[in-house]
């Protein structure tokens, strides 16, 4: 039997594709840390030392592998200047898209992430966490890729439009977004994150074709990724990614988010040595989960993805939903901790 | 007969490779001859529709791209004003069916199948972004709505369609509600908890559920 090992060894040891003591968990809470402190998510994103204080509760609380040093989506939205509406019950959403007409993109300039006292009061928290959890407990920062931005920017079929119709302005959107995303990924390392996840929905199978994906989020992601001067996840945020992972493969990210629609053996055989794949719990469906069918589904993933290390048991999406109760999350925990202890000799027998 | 089938088969192979591949030019020039062919309502009927539907499927099935379909159902509009007369009714009686987004403000579901729907030669009546159940429930008993097409991305907003619906039931109104987005697709027995009707994966869904729904109302 292998000796206990310290969060940040488990993920290590899998990103090296071995095997750590058991299966590691990265369990994507962004509004639990407010129930645990009894505040309201618009009063606990308010302050760095409540989401860094309700981050690490929840982490010890449901053994989780990570720190999320995620604030939310539209932060990056709110550094350049747009609106963020808040709900007691669910994830901050972007307001109207502060670029109303395509050539609006012409004077955009990217905003400088020491200005904005949104990023800096999110990289003030990351800040805290580290200094909670010292070198023992990963935290993990988080951008919205170039190519996914637009959608709150612009609004997603304007941004689709300007995708196919207005290629040029497009190309120079990309630019500036490449910067600002760089800048943004790099002062999340310096606050003290060990790994960013570069969230990509739009590059999914899902959501744009894979040659249009060859011409556009491909290359995008390879130079954005190339600038950050630390390891990135890729996440699909439960868009598909089976036919394009050879290419997500080439981009140089460590891992990769993977859908619950998609086939998690496969995806594992495909990045097999390569790169980490995590995934693919339902959050959505997470919410009415039995004991019984949470132990069923953890180990059904184990046995798809666990064998060799290079897996981290996670949501499909990459945030639980504030929905999902404590009972499932802790029945997640205890059943990685009882199926998802290394050699997994139980697959086989 | 045989022959009317093969060109309609054609048109169709035409129309959707135009649209896939964003060829606006060529989508126009198949809608033109089959105009050439067909009355205007069968254009629709037998090409557009039947398009749009296989379009829908291929979504489903990770064979073509969201953002495909946004484009098609956009490009099927335009060249539709072109090759149909602006006084021509593609459908003589209809319900009255409106689109919201219900507390979200994620607008691409609502475009689609707004899009599709409007292609397809159905009037929608579009109550926007963000509404709330209150504003919601007031639009639909003034108009008269008879049936309610709601898109969400949100799990939260899912889940106040069981709260509009109550809202409605209280109010009396004999609205049917079909929901759709990414917590439905996620979650297939989300839309009877939310007490919706009719859940729709994708637009070629959309399009069938309303048929079924004017069979049922014997519309």
């Amino acid at each position: 039997m292998s000796l206990r090992m310290t969060p940040m060894q488990r993920i290590l040891t899998t990103l090296g594709h071995e095997e750590p003591d058991r299966v590691p968990m990265f369990l994507v809470f962004t509004m639990h840390g407010a129930k645990e402190l009894g505040l309201s998510i618009k009063e606990y994103f308010s302050k760095p030392e409540n989401v860094a204080e309700g981050q690490v509760r929840v982490c010890r609380k449901f053994g989780n592998d990570c720190v999320n040093g995620y604030y939310y989506a539209p932060i990056e939205i709110e550094a350049w200047g747009g609106e963020v509406i808040f709900r007691d019950d669910g994830p901050p959403n972007s307001g109207m898209p502060f670029i109303k007409d395509f050539e609006d993109i012409r004077g955009l300039v990217p905003p400088d992430v020491k200005d904005c006292k949104c990023l800096t009061k999110a990289l003030e928290a990351q800040r805290l966490m580290k200094e909670k959890v010292g070198d023992d407990i990963p935290v993990i920062g988080t951008v919205v890729s170039p190519f996914s931005l637009p959608v709150m920017q612009m609004g997603f079929g304007k941004y689709i439009e300007l995708i196919y119709e207005h290629k040029e302005l497009f190309e120079h959107l990309m630019r500036i977004n490449e910067d600002f995303c760089v800048q943004w990924a790099n002062a999340q390392f310096d606050a003290g994150c060990t790994a960013v996840g570069y969230f990509d929905p739009v590059s999914s199978t899902t959501i744009v074709d894979k040659d249009l994906y060859l011409r556009t989020g491909h290359n995008i992601a390879r130079r954005t990724l190339s600038r950050i001067k630390g390891p990135t996840a890729t996440h699909f945020a439960a868009g598909r990614c089976y036919s394009i992972i050879e290419d997500v493969i080439q981009t140089g990210t460590a891992a990769v988010g993977v859908s619950v629609l998609e086939d998690l053996q496969m995806i594992k055989n495909a990045c097999k040595g390569r790169i980490t794949v995590l995934g693919n719990l339902n959050g959505i469906e997470m919410r009415r989960w039995s004991q019984e069918e949470t132990t069923a589904i953890v180990k059904d993933a184990i046995a798809k993805a666990g064998k060799g290390g290079g897996f981290i048991l996670s949501d499909n999406h990459g945030e639980i939903p504030f929905q999902v109760p404590d009972d499932v999350l802790l029945a997640i925990g205890d059943a990685v901790n009882e199926w998802g202890r290394y050699p997994l000799k139980w697959l086989d027998k | 007969m045989e022959n009317q089938v093969d060109k309609a088969d054609k048109y169709i192979k035409d129309m959707v490779q135009a649209l896939l591949s964003v060829d606006k030019m060529k989508a126009k020039e198949t809608l033109a001859q089959a105009r050439e062919a067909y009355q205007p309502v069968e254009v629709v009927e037998k090409v557009i529709v039947p398009s749009l539907e296989q379009i829908g499927e291929g979504w489903r099935i990770d064979k073509v791209s969201l953002s495909q379909v946004y484009m098609s159902g956009k490009i099927c509009n335009e060249i539709l004003q072109d090759i149909i007369p602006r006084d021509c009714i593609i459908r003589e009686r209809q319900l009255t069916i409106a689109i919201a987004t219900l507390e979200d403000f994620h607008t691409l579901g609502k475009q689609i199948v707004k899009g599709f729907l409007h292609a397809a030669g159905y009037e929608i009546v579009d109550y926007g972004n963000g509404l709330s159940v209150d504003s919601l429930t007031e639009h639909i008993i003034k108009d008269k709505i008879d049936v309610l097409l709601i898109s969400v991305l949100m799990l939260p907003s899912a889940l106040s369609i069981k709260e509009l619906r109550k809202r409605l039931k209280e109010r009396q109104a004999a609205v049917t509600i079909v929901v759709g987005g990414a917590p439905f697709n996620f979650d297939d027995k989300l839309y009877k908890e939310v007490e919706a009707d009719y859940m729709g994966k994708t637009v070629s869904d959309a399009i069938n559920i309303i048929h079924a729904i004017e069979t049922d109302r014997g519309v």
